[in-house]
C-alpha cells in the first residue's frame, strides 16, 4: 500500500525533550514515517537509547541544556533548514499557591515557556524554518482546558505557550509556516513520577477519564505526526486536545 | 527540629481545625478539614521548612503527625 497522507518522507525534523517520554516516542515514530530527525535532550545515556531506536539513516543527536542561552543559540545554528520542529521539552510542578517560590515560578517559565519561544525566534532569525514547515508545541490540557489543585505554575507556563502558538500561527502564515499545539491529558511518562499522588489517587483520577486510562506517549506522537505531515496543510493555530475525553 | 515545632508548622496549614485538639498521635486523615490540597501543602511545608522531599508513597502511608515527623527527621 503506498497511499499515506501522513508520510514524513524527505522531511528534516527537530525534536526537543527526545531523551524521554513523549519526545522519545515522537522521534522514533517520525523516523518510522520516513523523516530524518535531530534529537536533543540532556541525559546522554537516555538520548543515545532513543537514537538507537531510530529507523533509517541521516539522524543526529545533540546534548543541550536548553535553558542555557549559548546552548540554545548553538542548537539553532547547527541544525540544517527544517521542515518541522517539535518543541516538547518540559517540566512539571505541583505546588499549592501559598508555597509558590519566585525561583520555582522562574524555573518552570524558563523551561516550558521561554525556551520554546526563544528557540522559535532563533530558528526564524537564522532562516532555519523552510516555507511549508510545521511547528508543534507540546502544551497540555492544563491551562486552556482544565485546572487542578496545585497546578497553577504548570498551567500558567502552558497557557502562555498556547497564547504564543496562536499568535505565531497568524504571524508566520505569510511565510507558509504552520504553528499548532498538542494538548495532552495525563500520559504515562516520568514527568508525573515526582508528584505527590498515591496509587489510589491515580486510580481515582483515571476514573475521571471517559476512556478510563491515561494516555501512552505514542498516542501523542501520532497526533504530532499529523501536525508535522502535509495531511494537516490547512491546519494552523489549532490546539489539538488528546485527553481520553477528560475535559468533556 | 523537634516535634512541637513540627506540630506547629503542621497545624498552621489548617484554617478551621482547633489547633489545641491536634497532638503528635492525631490521625490527620480523620480530620474534617483534611483534603488533597492539605496533603500537597503538608509536603510543601516539609520541603520549605526542612528541605526534605517526602515521596508520594511515604505521604500515602503516614497517618499520624508523629509518623510524618519521624520520616522527615530520617531524611534531614
Ligand atoms: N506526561 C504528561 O502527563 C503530559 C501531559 C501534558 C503535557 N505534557 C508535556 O509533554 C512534554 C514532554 O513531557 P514528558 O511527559 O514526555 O516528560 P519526560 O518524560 O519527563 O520528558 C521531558 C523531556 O524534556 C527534557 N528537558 C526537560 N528540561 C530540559 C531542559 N532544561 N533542557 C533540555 N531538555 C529538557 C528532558 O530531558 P532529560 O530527561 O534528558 O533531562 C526530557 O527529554 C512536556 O512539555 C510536558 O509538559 C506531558
Amino acid at each position: 500500500m503506498t497511499f499515506n497522507p501522513f508520510t514524513l518522507e524527505g522531511k528534516i525534523i527537530l525534536v526537543t525533550g527526545a531523551s524521554s517520554g513523549i519526545g522519545k516516542a515522537t522521534a522514533i515514530a517520525c523516523s518510522k514515517m520516513g523523516a530524518s530527525v535531530i534529537i536533543t535532550g540532556r541525559n546522554v545515556e537516555r538520548l543515545q537509547e532513543t537514537f538507537n531506536e531510530l529507523e533509517g539513516v541521516g539522524h543526529n543527536q545533540v546534548i543541550a541544556e536548553l535553558t542555557d542561552e549559548d546552548q540554545l543559540t548553538k542548537l539553532a545554528e547547527m541544525v540544517p533548514p527544517l521542515d518541522g520542529i517539535v518543541n516538547n521539552a518540559g517540566i512539571g510542578s505541583k505546588t499549592p499557591i501559598s508555597f509558590i517560590k519566585k525561583t520555582d515560578l522562574q524555573t518552570i517559565l524558563d523551561v516550558n515557556t521561554i525556551v520554546p519561544i526563544m528557540l522559535t525566534k532563533n530558528l526564524l532569525k537564522k532562516k532555519k524554518m523552510k516555507r511549508g514547515a510545521s511547528m508543534v508545541f507540546t502544551s497540555s490540557i492544563s491551562g486552556i482546558c482544565s485546572v487542578d489543585i496545585g497546578n497553577t505554575l504548570y498551567s500558567v507556563s502552558k497557557s502562555a505557550i498556547d497564547g504564543f502558538m496562536k499568535n505565531a500561527a497568524k504571524e508566520l502564515a505569510e511565510k507558509g509556516i504552520r504553528v499548532n499545539s498538542v494538548n495532552p491529558g495525563m500520559v504515562n511518562t516520568k514527568i508525573n513520577e515526582y508528584s505527590s499522588v498515591s496509587e489510589e489517587d491515580i486510580q481515582r483520577d483515571m476514573a475521571n477519564y471517559p476512556l478510563k486510562r491515561y494516555g501512552n506517549p505514542e498516542e501523542i506522537a501520532y497526533a504530532i505526526i499529523y501536525l508535522l505531515s502535509d495531511a494537516s496543510a490547512w491546519v494552523t493555530g489549532t490546539a489539538l486536545k488528546i485527553d481520553g475525553g477528560y475535559s468533556l | 527540629m523537634d516535634i512541637n515545632e513540627f506540630l506547629n508548622h503542621f497545624t498552621n496549614l489548617f484554617d478551621d481545625t482547633d489547633a489545641s485538639t491536634l497532638t503528635p498521635e492525631t490521625n490527620f486523615r480523620d480530620l474534617d478539614e483534611w483534603s488533597s490540597l492539605l496533603a500537597l501543602s503538608t509536603m510543601s511545608m516539609i520541603d520549605e521548612e526542612y528541605d526534605v522531599q517526602l515521596s508520594a508513597e511515604q505521604m500515602r502511608k503516614a497517618n499520624t503527625i508523629n509518623e510524618l515527623y519521624i520520616l522527615t527527621q530520617a531524611k534531614i
